[in-house]
């Protein structure tokens, strides 16, 4: 069986993330950079079906320099190889760019049966590239799912979102995203670690993957930053003493602030 | 006025709230155009109701199939409304459906996507707010039809009648080769609540709650809230909730959007937990209560009061949905 | 202009640097490991003097047991490697860490070395999988620093061995499945493999610990054991058999101690960012600053020296007076540190809440065993002069 799983090197969400001053794309010189946390879920959906049928796995990421070692720990979970496109072009890159370049790089792998990924990333927060990434290759979007079993050429989920529960079922090949709640991924091993840096890891060409593009095709910019402004600081707040009706008034509170 | 079509989110039965604010929001721009995606019959149901909330069209984008697949009716629909109201820009829901349907219809018109606005002015640029809050951004779309996924309340909705004219889209047949088939559907949140280190909304209780029986008080409001529930180490320490739930140093991190604390002094081992919270509400009997420093809202009152009366208030709007 | 306190006090000297890709991984995972699975239980697990067993296999499958052995199911990384996993298990607790010490450096390293080709494939991959325990029976009651004089006897009889002592302040003890043990003999010393359950072996938990709490400790007795000469390490003979293994074990002990000390330190800043009094953080007072800038020089010492003598090991040049070096100047700074740093965090400094004064109580044990101070310091001594001076 042949599995992608596609993976990002985020900032690290304990640490500070800032935008930097000149085009508001994420600062990543001052950023601690980490393997967004979900990956490692998918990384491991993937490697429990490789414990119980051949499977080979690939893992692939788009991102800067750094976005090698994000690959590199999947590699030392006990993926085959690693795919990384990385080129200066496609900072700042926006989701739907994001998903073309994924996607072409999943056609760079022969027989895909499956695609694995993340729900969605800790920085950008879309939730929406791994279901691009589905319309772009044509493969049925099995997408949020906690509960994921393969058996004879289908797949079969339980997704749940904000919008409910639901069952899903499709045919291989297809694309699978995974929630938090899937399961638990095992640490990489000692040996795990060591064999890593052996796997081999390709770095394709950006024009390779695009050989009918231009660079005004792929990379056209789609949106534009026109401000962006840091929020003030956390200052004492409102203080209100109950009469009765507080609770009401928390509810006035929540709703003004959008959280209701 | 050019058209801004409005995705319609709905059960079948009722078309959900975050509809109605998205026609305000389209109202910004243009007219409003909604789409209808569903079992025949369902557009007819939802005319009336769209209408009085703006909507001078109605697309009705409906097939037998149509709620057996995942997300390709959807942006089937859509594709086939762009190509025929030529709009301004297509709003939906940021919700988990939403952004993936507004996803797939931006790769197949190569449009510009913005998703999770919590605002939109009539020039269509919109309002983010990223990085859990450190950070609020405004950005427009430069490069074909805008798609935009905005945040469920961020906008007030507005009852605005007008006549609604009715369109029929024609919805392809889907390929089951690339479409993800729903054998069984479940809607509401059953089962679990959110991961603490994940939840978007974390009610914690601290010493205040006084019992573990009391702690029932602080697992209503976080499901009024759809939250994870979360403990002060001294609840912890004196037996009233489980170890895993702790906040703070020697517990859990958590940095949601909004962190209730009933019963919750605020000691600094605490406070390092939670404070990178977006909104702080705390609610503690003693004003002198360190936490009252970092709260953005701080009621000095009994939790035992405050508490039902917001779980009531909060049950009460996500009702109207 | 006020910035932000350093996480890491290590990140003074950019220790980091001076490692590679692997071994920084390999520290990363364990300490991930470590937080996941243990900080959050260590204060409690020290109060109740519980050690988590349970955990054993979870180690095994990192890698962590015998991590520097080769084959046999062990991970084979270097030494600096291993002495960087005793670094954060030390952070974590010196109790914990000293079970892995025992586990991978005493007994599977006596097995390793020393034992027959049935022994290791018998042993070594199931204490590798951390399925089973070691434990290294060598100090006794009446012999610690002087291991040569121990009265636990191994008499032949027939083709067996009867094996009469006992043993004290054994890691693992009270838990192990397999006991190295050492006896003297006709010949001298000798090492011996004693299985839980040989008729004859039992032994007894020590309680009223202050230190080494989340670790279990215990006498072992031999009441007349009948063993096969197949349970005898063949290649063992002398104190040479014993010494080595405490020397692979001091070695881990030596990184352990700078965990140990970078834990309180990383503790007092911490605390010392967030403690108010007259109206600003103690961080910003001077003599606080001074405690925590010597110690912070004192720590960046000792990781560079454990640094490079992980190095002269890697390079198989290590000699043993360079690992008593290491023990001595680490383990003795780390305890100094410790107690300062609890002295920082004022009254909370009392609390399992905390770690300094559970470090501070924990390095008491490290400071004694594999080799008290005085024994390294005239180890040392020796090395330099050419004057034996132990008695």
């Amino acid at each position: 069986m042949n599995i992608v799983v596609l993976v990002k090197q985020v900032p690290d969400t304990g640490a500070e993330r800032t935008l930097s001053q000149t085009d508001h794309t994420l600062d990543r010189e001052d950023a601690d950079l980490v393997l967004d946390e979900i990956n490692e879920r998918a990384a491991e959906a993937a490697l429990i079906l490789k414990e119980t049928t051949d499977a080979h796995i690939t893992v692939v990421s788009m991102g800067p320099d750094s976005a090698r070692e994000a690959i590199r720990k999947v590699l030392a979970m006990g993926a085959d190889r690693g795919i990384h496109i990385c080129d200066d072009r496609l900072r700042g890159a926006d989701v739907l760019t994001t998903a073309k370049v994924l996607a072409a790089a999943v056609r760079t792998v022969e027989d895909v049966d499956l695609v694995l990924a993340g729900n969605t990333t800790t920085d950008g927060q879309a939730s929406a590239v791994p279901a691009i990434v589905a319309e772009l290759l044509g493969l049925p979007q099995l997408t949020h799912v906690r509960q994921l079993t393969v058996d004879a050429g289908q797949v079969s989920a339980e997704r749940e979102t904000d919008n409910g529960e639901a069952t899903l079922q499709a045919p291989l090949p297809a694309l699978v995203s995974i929630t938090e709640k899937i399961n638990e991924p095992r640490y990489p091993s000692f040996k795990g670690i060591m064999a890593a840096k052996k796997k081999p890891v390709h770095t394709p060409d950006l024009d390779d993957l695009f050989p009918d593009a231009d660079d005004s095709g792929l990379l056209v910019t789609r949106t534009r930053v026109v401000e962006a402004v840091p929020r003030p600081p956390r200052a004492a707040g409102i203080r209100i003493t109950d009469d009765g009706s507080a609770g009401r008034h928390l509810v006035e509170y929540l709703i003004a602030r959008k959280l209701v | 006025m050019p058209d801004v079509l409005v995705l319609v989110d709905h059960d079948g039965e009722h078309v959900y709230k975050s509809t109605y604010e998205l026609l305000a929001a389209a109202r910004r721009l243009g007219d409003p155009a909604a789409v209808v995606v569903g079992t025949p019959g369902t557009a007819g149901r939802f005319k009336e109701s769209l209408a009085r909330h703006g909507a001078t069209s109605v697309y009705a984008a409906e097939s037998g199939e149509a709620g057996e697949f995942l997300a390709t009716p959807t942006v089937d629909a859509l594709e086939l409304a762009v190509r025929d109201a030529s709009p301004a820009a297509v709003l939906v829901c940021a919700t988990t459906d939403g952004r993936e349907a507004a996803g797939r219809l931006a790769a197949r018109l190569d449009a510009g996507l913005l998703i999770d606005a919590v605002d939109l002015d009539s020039s269509g640029v919109v309002t983010q707010i990223v990085f859990g809050g450190s950070y609020t951004v405004r950005s427009e779309v430069t490069h074909g039809t805008p798609v935009l996924a905005l945040r469920p309340g961020a906008v007030e909705p507005e009852e605005h009648p007008v006549t609604a004219v009715e369109r029929t889209l024609a919805l392809p047949s889907v390929d089951p080769a690339a479409s993800a088939r729903i054998t069984a559907r479940r809607t509401g949140l059953a089962g679990d609540r959110p991961a603490l280190n994940e939840a978007t909304v974390v009610v914690s209780g601290g010493r205040g709650v006084g019992g573990a029986q009391g702690f029932e008080v602080v697992e209503e409001l976080a499901d009024a809230l759809g939250g994870a529930v979360g403990a002060s180490r001294a609840a912890v320490d004196a037996g009233y909730y489980p170890h895993q739930f702790q906040v703070g140093q020697t517990g859990k991190s958590v940095s949601p959007q909004l962190y209730i604390a009933l019963g919750i002094s605020g000691a600094i081992q605490h406070l390092a937990g939670m404070q990178t919270s977006k909104t702080i509400v705390a609610v503690n009997k003693d004003p002198e209560a360190p936490i009252f420093g970092l709260a953005d809202c701080g009621v000095v009152g009994d939790l035992f009061a405050v508490a039902p009366q917001l779980t009531e208030g909060v049950a009460a709007r996500r009702a109207v949905r | 202009m006020n910035g932000k306190p350093m996480k890491d006090p290590l990140e003074l000297l950019d220790i980091a640097s001076v490692l590679t890709d692997e071994e920084r991984e390999i520290q990363a995972t364990v300490a991930r490991f470590l937080a996941d699975r243990v900080r959050p239980h260590i204060g409690e697990w020290f109060e109740n003097a519980h050690f988590a067993r349970e955990l054993a296999p979870e180690l095994g499958k990192l890698g962590v047991l015998g991590m520097h052995l080769e084959g046999y199911g062990c991970a084979g990384t270097n030494a600096v490697s291993y002495g960087l996993a005793c670094l954060e298990l030390e952070a974590a607790d010196s109790g914990f860490r000293s079970f892995v010490s025992v586990q991978g450096s005493l007994s599977m390293f006596s097995i390793w070395k020393w034992g027959s080709q049935e022994q290791k494939q018998e042993w070594l991959p199931r204490l590798a999988a951390g399925e089973a325990i070691g434990c290294f029976g060598l100090t006794e009651p009446d012999f610690g620093s002087n291991p040569s004089g121990m009265r636990t006897r191994a008499v032949r009889d027939g083709d067996d061995w009867i094996l009469n002592g006992s043993k004290m302040w054994i890691t693992n003890g009270g838990i192990a499945d397999v006991a190295t043990v050492w006896a003297q003999t006709e010949h001298g010393i000798r090492g011996f493999l004693v299985p839980r359950g040989t008729q004859g072996f039992t032994t007894r938990d020590i309680k009223q610990k202050m230190s080494l709490r989340a670790s279990i400790t215990s006498e072992l007795y031999f009441d007349n054991v009948r063993l096969p000469e197949s349970a005898r390490l063949p290649l063992a003979e002398g104190l040479r058999g014993p010494l080595s293994c405490l020397n692979e074990a001091r070695f881990g002990i030596l990184f352990g101690a700078v965990g140990a000390a970078r834990d309180c330190i990383q503790a007092a800043i911490e605390y010392a960012d967030s403690r108010v009094q007259f109206d600003k953080p103690i961080s910003s007072f001077q003599l606080t600053q001074k405690k925590l800038a010597d110690m912070s020089l004192s720590l960046g010492n000792a990781a560079l020296l454990a640094l490079h003598l992980g190095r002269l090991k890697d390079q198989h040049r290590i000699r043993p007076e360079q690992i008593s070096v290491g023990k001595l100047n680490n383990v003795r700074e780390a305890i100094a540190i410790a107690r300062e740093c609890r002295t920082i965090l004022g009254a909370n400094g009392i609390s399992l809440e905390y770690s300094p004064l559970r470090h501070a109580n924990n390095l008491e044990s490290v400071l004694t065993y594999e080799g008290t101070s005085e024994m390294h310091t005239l180890i040392v001594g020796q090395a330099i002069t050419g004057q034996v001076a132990f008695r």
